[in-house]
């Protein structure tokens, strides 16, 4: 796998800087973009268990949830869950099928081809548990599932990780932490 | 017997258990120059290719959610997937049962290093007076050691397995051989000086962490994830820091998948031979020896004592005190976290320095009046840590919505963090302790662990002045808090949930009321030694390792001395 050559590659360093001089971080970070620049060249993604349909509504979704989850591979990372958890299968399949079917009953039309501002409409119904209602209970409950998922997808990805500016996973000779960083808390704290 | 062989069929010594305590006996007596073999309930540690150090949430098509997403269904692996134990809460197989009315958890990590492998690495001293603590309130039981007598031990332990910290002159927490803390990150900065505020000391953590090449070690090099394994050993683990460098004297004998079932003792009641199920193909082993060292876990290594039955000692071996599973305790644990203002927007920076707190707030009450008889310390958590599986899910539910309005929440937020946790003494109560459930075996048909606990008034006063001082550090910093109405019962942790159990085959000079002497050699079985946490008499506001590993040195001294002049 070629994730392990990224690790290696740190492992590696830290073998060799025992003896000789010290590691910089940008090194560090050089793998870390490395991982992310590989992350973009993988193929087009054939789903595992869901269906074309449900899986084109999923990553539409997941992008309307956290624009530039598709890039952190959020549908295909559903997709790969549920393909080992039938519960976990069910919920989504069970979720986008009422989403197409409420959208349809709304708008005429299921969700993934239905106009962006209606789209939009239903989400920001089923987006707030306050919005509850007997008839909207299933798509509120659904909708916490794929939020809950896709911000995970997000955010463990490269691009997800990059985004959040997170810079450690390295390895460095020294710890040190920037004075300009103190100064800006200690400032706002007034301590 | 008293000619040594390379591959006597009769071993010195057997040591059970590879973790703190049988890493550090088997490196003492193997300096000493003794045969050891060592048996291991679990399989052999690959740091390289076991520890997963340095990967990346997407070097793995679950991202660490586990096959199936088991951690969304509560069935995730403890401590999370990049954790580098071998085992958890529960191990298949391998039940406990607990009585009615208590609750515990028992943590178990199978595999060569044990619980070492991945626990918090903070290596506190005992006090002065922690180890007398009936003499200074009437309450409890006094150690039969003093501190000067076990202080050349954390000299030796600290100095060999290597411990960050500085020299503070505070009595609560004894200064010791350190090696240099690095700087404290900005939230840790905050945290100090709400902390002066506060009239409550804030210093350089104890951690075994070298920040200097030790012994062959390199030194850490700053990533932040100890609780992952380090594949250099810049962090203490007895696999890497003891074991493997023993194993290349030729005098260590490892066998791993060797669960011990029972000690096999002769007509005079002295250990013969350790009974033991060889995991890899069923069957019932033993292995002879001179001496035994339990060093198994506090709970395990008293679970084999219990089950060790024969004429002369029916309620098991070393046990005609009848002490043997009582006075069990864990550390009291609490935590308290919030955002903090003043820390958003903040400049990003690599954050991730040693793989623990950089600073921690010792006990500073103990020569004041409290509510309660005993003390705690502070352990703190914030910054930049590697996003992940769940790392916004608290956020995300609470703020709900989407899109760009939810990215900015979740970008604004990351970082902002603060966490105080709490680890208290609980005092030994009749109401708690280990017994054999004799209605229950393992896979391996060895009878099980049965566990009663109850935390009394005395953990839970201090577990709402913990709250309270949390409350105060939060809000001096700038942060909220939102008083909780649960009650202290369900504030404070689960008994076990701190993983510092101790005390279950206590050390005493009375053989009447204690199992082990103050070598942590039984009354009645004079080649048995105890080299965990079991033989402790009380369980201070420390973390237990650092003692562990003191004593065990200690232990392991004596024992050579005492085999050397043929007392044992």
């Amino acid at each position: 796998m070629s994730e392990g050559m990224n690790r290696r590659t740190v492992l590696a360093q830290i073998a060799a800087a025992t003896f000789a001089g010290p590691i910089g971080i940008a090194q560090a970070q050089h793998v870390h973009h490395a991982a992310a620049a590989e992350a973009k060249t993988t193929g087009v993604y054939q789903p595992k268990v869901l269906t074309h349909h449900e899986f084109a509504t999923l990553r539409l979704l997941c992008e309307t949830i956290v624009p530039g989850a598709s890039k952190g591979g959020a549908a295909e990372f559903v997709d790969i869950l549920a393909d080992k958890n039938a519960e976990l299968l069910a919920i989504y399949t069970g979720g986008i099928a009422w989403l197409d079917q409420r959208m349809k009953l709304d708008y005429g039309t299921d969700f993934l081809t239905a106009k962006p501002p209606d789209r939009t409409q239903m989400l920001d119904k089923i987006a707030y548990r306050k919005n509850e209602t007997p008839e909207l209970a299933p798509g509120i409950r659904f909708f916490v599932w794929a939020r809950r998922l896709t911000v995970d997808a997000y955010y463990s990805s490269a691009a997800g990780i990059k985004e959040l500016g997170f810079m450690g996973n390295g390895a460095r000779k020294e710890f040190t932490v920037p004075q300009d960083a103190i100064d800006y808390a200690v400032k706002r704290s007034g301590l | 017997m008293q000619q040594i062989q390379r591959s006597a069929p009769v071993a010195d010594v057997v040591i059970i258990g590879s973790g703190a305590g049988g890493g550090t006996a088997t490196k003492v007596l193997v300096d000493l120059g003794l045969h050891v073999t060592l048996l291991e309930a679990g399989p052999m540690l690959h740091p390289e290719t076991d520890f997963k150090e340095h990967k990346w949430p997407y070097d793995y098509p679950h991202r660490g959610a586990g096959e199936g997403g088991a951690s969304y269904f509560g069935h995730g692996r403890d401590f999370g997937w990049f954790s580098a134990h071998a085992g958890g809460w529960h191990l298949e197989g391998e039940p406990y049962t607990v009585a009615e009315g208590s609750k515990f958890q028992w943590f178990r990590s199978r595999i060569v290093g044990g619980r070492t492998n991945h626990y918090g690495r903070i290596s506190l001293r005992y006090a002065d007076y922690d180890l007398k603590p009936y003499s200074r309130d009437g309450i409890g039981t006094d150690w039969p050691l003093t501190y000067d007598e076990i202080a050349p031990y954390y000299d030796k332990a600290e100095k060999f397995i290597g411990v960050t910290g500085s020299r503070e002159g505070i009595r609560s927490a004894p200064d010791g051989q350190f090696q240099p803390c690095p700087p404290p990150r900005v939230h840790e900065v905050l945290i100090q000086k709400a902390s002066q505020r506060l009239g409550i000391p804030c210093i350089p953590n104890r951690l075994a962490v070298i920040t200097q090449p030790t012994n062959g070690r390199p030194a850490c090099h700053y990533c932040g994830e100890c609780g992952r394994g380090c594949i250099s050993g810049a962090n203490y683990s007895s696999a890497q820091v003891q074991v493997f460098p023993a194993m290349k004297t030729g005098r260590v004998n490892l066998i791993t998948n060797a669960m011990a079932r029972e000690l096999i003792t002769d007509s005079e009641g002295k250990v013969t031979a350790v009974s033991y199920i060889d995991k890899t193909t069923r069957t019932e082993k033993q292995v002879k020896c001179r001496a035994v060292v339990l060093a198994a876990s506090c709970c395990e290594s008293t679970r084999l004592l219990l089950n060790s039955k024969a004429p002369g000692h029916a309620n098991g071996l070393g046990n005609s005190s009848g002490v043997v599973g009582r006075y069990l305790t864990d550390n009291t644990g609490f935590g308290l976290g919030a955002s903090i203002p003043a820390l958003h927007g903040l400049p990003r920076y690599d954050a991730d320095g040693m793989g623990g707190a950089h600073l921690y707030m010792p006990w500073w009450l103990w020569d004041k009046k409290t509510e309660f008889p005993r003390g705690y310390h502070i352990e703190i958590g914030g910054g930049y840590g590697m996003p992940g599986i769940g790392s916004f899910a608290g956020l995300a539910n609470r703020e709900e919505g989407y899109g760009e309005a939810l990215k900015k929440k979740i970008y604004d937020d990351y970082g902002t963090h603060v966490s105080f946790a709490g680890r208290g003494e609980m005092i030994p109560n009749a109401d708690t302790y280990c017994e054999i459930d004799n209605n229950v075996v393992d896979r391996w048909g060895i009878p099980v662990l049965k566990f009663h606990f109850k935390w009394t008034d005395a953990e839970l006063k201090q577990v709402a002045h913990m709250e309270q001082t949390f409350t105060s550090l939060i809000e001096t910093m700038g942060g909220k808090v939102t008083a909780s109405t649960r009650p202290l019962d369900q504030k404070i942790s689960t008994g076990g949930e701190i993983i510092h159990e101790v005390g279950s085959i206590r050390m005493g000079d009375d053989p009447k009321t204690s199992a082990l002497n103050k070598y942590c050699q039984s009354h009645d079985v004079k080649n048995l030694f105890v080299a965990d946490a079991a033989p402790f008499v009380s369980n201070p506001d420390k973390n237990p390792t650092l003692t562990i590993c003191a004593l065990a040195w200690r232990t392991a001294e004596y024992m050579a001395e005492e085999m050397r002049k043929g007392n044992v």
